[in-house]
């Protein structure tokens, strides 16, 4: 496999507004196949911007965003997914006209390979005994397994995840990290924007650092042990 | 003669019978509103004139192409669905996530040019159209006499009504409709093609107008303001069943046709207002309407 091949997502000089604000100026980064990378970084630093821009979910872009080898800034938001991109988005976006099944079930295959109902129900039981509830009525960690389990059934090999542990209780995060690890296992590449750096240190091959809207550091997983000051000073934990 | 609360009741069947009509129409109009409010969020002030277009497109097609009722059910929501579709991709999609404000002035704007031109073409006066063979005369069910294009119109409406429910509340589609109402960015991000499902939902809802103004052009006059006179009344319904409830919009239109039915019988003189009155006591009673969700 060449390294064009082996990268998923290779973003450069990525610039994003809201309105008039501009909040990402020249990210750059590259995301390997089967790769679990975070992008870490204090509040507003654009770590969440840069994950819907991907999505073309912000105002104006500009820059370059290839995945699987498609530049992605020409084309309609709604033929990203289809290249096999599956986002969990930070308020999970759990629909409240919809069941727990319904919500499942939305979102369309993107590609072969995604896990089906049973293997999903197998993964998260609560969502099995809870299926026919509006989604809404669920707990905030089961809204959670409901965002990340919809995004599996669709095949998406490329997994962008937006603070998926936030407010969650220890044992629901520990459930996460064992999914994410599995899904690892399967060769998934994922991209994971996280506050909690306990969760997100030993699941990572490397993390990116935001700040003001530009990647300012890459650390790597052996470097992190003699990074953690760094680390504690730029995330403010 | 059997006498209920002081009124005969053929007289009181009679008039519920034609509550019910109107409620039909009502349901079908209210039902096309709610869906474009609950996708788009455009108060749809075009609809009347979507559905004077309706009844207009049977007129003449049998008029220049000879073409019969049965197949103007078909011809007339199919064109005027075209239309809306275009409506929505060259006019309505200009003001997408701007205020309300804009798409009640653009569609109210775009519904007198529509009337205008016809008033132009075809004068005020209105058009008969000739009931269909099929559906002249009645059945005397003894304590009434139950005309055939009555009972027709009601079942009619209602089978669409209901069809309209069933997809929305129990498909794939219809789940992308409901879903696309909460979070269209969101279902974009999942791969759904939602530029595209607002313009079929609009057409749709320009269909379900359309479709009224098939059944209404045998049994009221086929005029260019024959749509702005109910669209009042109708706006009154979707605030009382709940902006954007499909179910809401089709029972409380039945439910008002049937009041302003027994009102016609009680008191006559309040008969155009009832509706109103309700719309007042339930958003005072529940700002959201019968089935709407508070927020």
């Amino acid at each position: 496999m060449n390294a064009s091949n082996r990268e998923q997502l290779v973003v450069e000089d990525l610039h994003a507004y809201y309105g008039q604000s501009h909040i990402l100026h020249g990210v750059n980064m590259v995301v390997r196949r089967g790769e679990l990378v975070t992008l870490l970084g204090r509040n507003g630093a654009g770590r969440s911007t840069t994950l819907r821009a991907i999505m073309n979910m912000v105002g104006k872009r500009s820059g370059s965003i290839m995945i699987n080898g498609t530049e992605t800034m020409t084309i309609p938001a709604h033929h990203i997914p289809r290249l096999g991109v599956g986002f969990c988005p930070e308020e999970r976006g759990i629909f409240a006209s919809l069941n727990v099944e319904e919500n499942l079930l939305l979102p369309p295959t993107v590609r072969s390979g995604g896990m089906n109902l049973d293997e999903l129900y197998e993964m998260f039981p609560n969502l099995y005994e809870r299926r026919f509830s509006q989604g809404t009525r669920l707990s905030g960690g089961e809204q959670q397994m409901l965002a990340l389990a919809r995004i599996l059934r669709t095949g998406a090999n490329l997994l962008l995840l937006d603070e998926i542990t936030e407010g969650l209780a220890p044992v629901i995060v520990q459930k996460l990290a064992e999914v994410l690890i599995k899904l690892k296992e399967k060769g998934l590449t994922i991209v994971l924007v996280e506050q909690n750096f306990r969760f997100a240190a030993p699941l990572a091959d490397r993390h990116y650092l935001m700040e003001h809207g530009k990647i300012i550091d890459e650390i790597s997983a052996a470097e992190l042990p003699s990074k953690q000051e760094y680390l504690s000073k730029n995330l403010g934990v | 003669m059997t006498i209920l609360f002081g009124v005969p009741l053929s007289v009181l069947l009679g008039q519920l019978l034609l509550g019910l009509i109107n409620g039909a129409f009502y349901a079908l109009l209210s039902l096309g509103l709610a869906i474009i409010f609950g996708l788009l969020r455009i108060i749809n002030f075009a609809h009347g004139a979507l559905y004077m277009l309706g009844a207009f497109v049977t007129l003449l097609s049998l008029q220049y192409l000879g073409v019969n009722y049965w197949f103007a059910l078909f011809l007339a929501p199919l064109t005027v669905g075209l239309i809306g579709m275009l409506i929505e991709k060259y006019l309505l999609r200009r003001i997408t996530g701007e205020d309300h404000l804009y798409g009640l002035l653009l569609t109210f704007g775009l519904a007198l040019i529509i009337e205008g031109l016809f008033v132009k073409l075809f004068g005020v006066s209105g058009s008969s159209y000739p009931m269909p063979d099929a559906l002249k005369g009645g059945f005397n069910l003894g304590f009434m006499f139950l005309p055939k294009y009555r009972a027709w119109v009601i079942v009619a409406a209602l089978i669409v009504c209901f069809v309209t429910w069933y997809m929305i509340e129990r498909t794939r589609l219809g789940s992308y409709l409901r879903a696309g109402t909460e979070n269209p960015k969101l279902m974009q991000a999942f791969g759904i093609n939602v530029p595209l499902l607002i313009t079929l939902t609009y057409g749709y809802g320009a269909a379900l107008a359309a479709f009224a103004g098939v059944l209404a052009a045998p049994i009221y006059p086929v005029s260019p303001g024959m749509g702005a006179n109910l669209l009042i009344v109708v706006f009154a319904v979707v605030v009382i069943g709940g902006m954007g409830s499909i179910m809401g919009a089709i029972v409380t239109g039945l439910l008002m046709g049937l009041i302003e039915g027994l009102t016609k019988v009680f008191y006559p003189e309040a008969a155009n207002t009832v509706v109103f009155l309700v719309m007042v006591l339930v958003l005072l009673v529940r700002p959201a309407g019968l089935f709407g969700k508070e927020t």
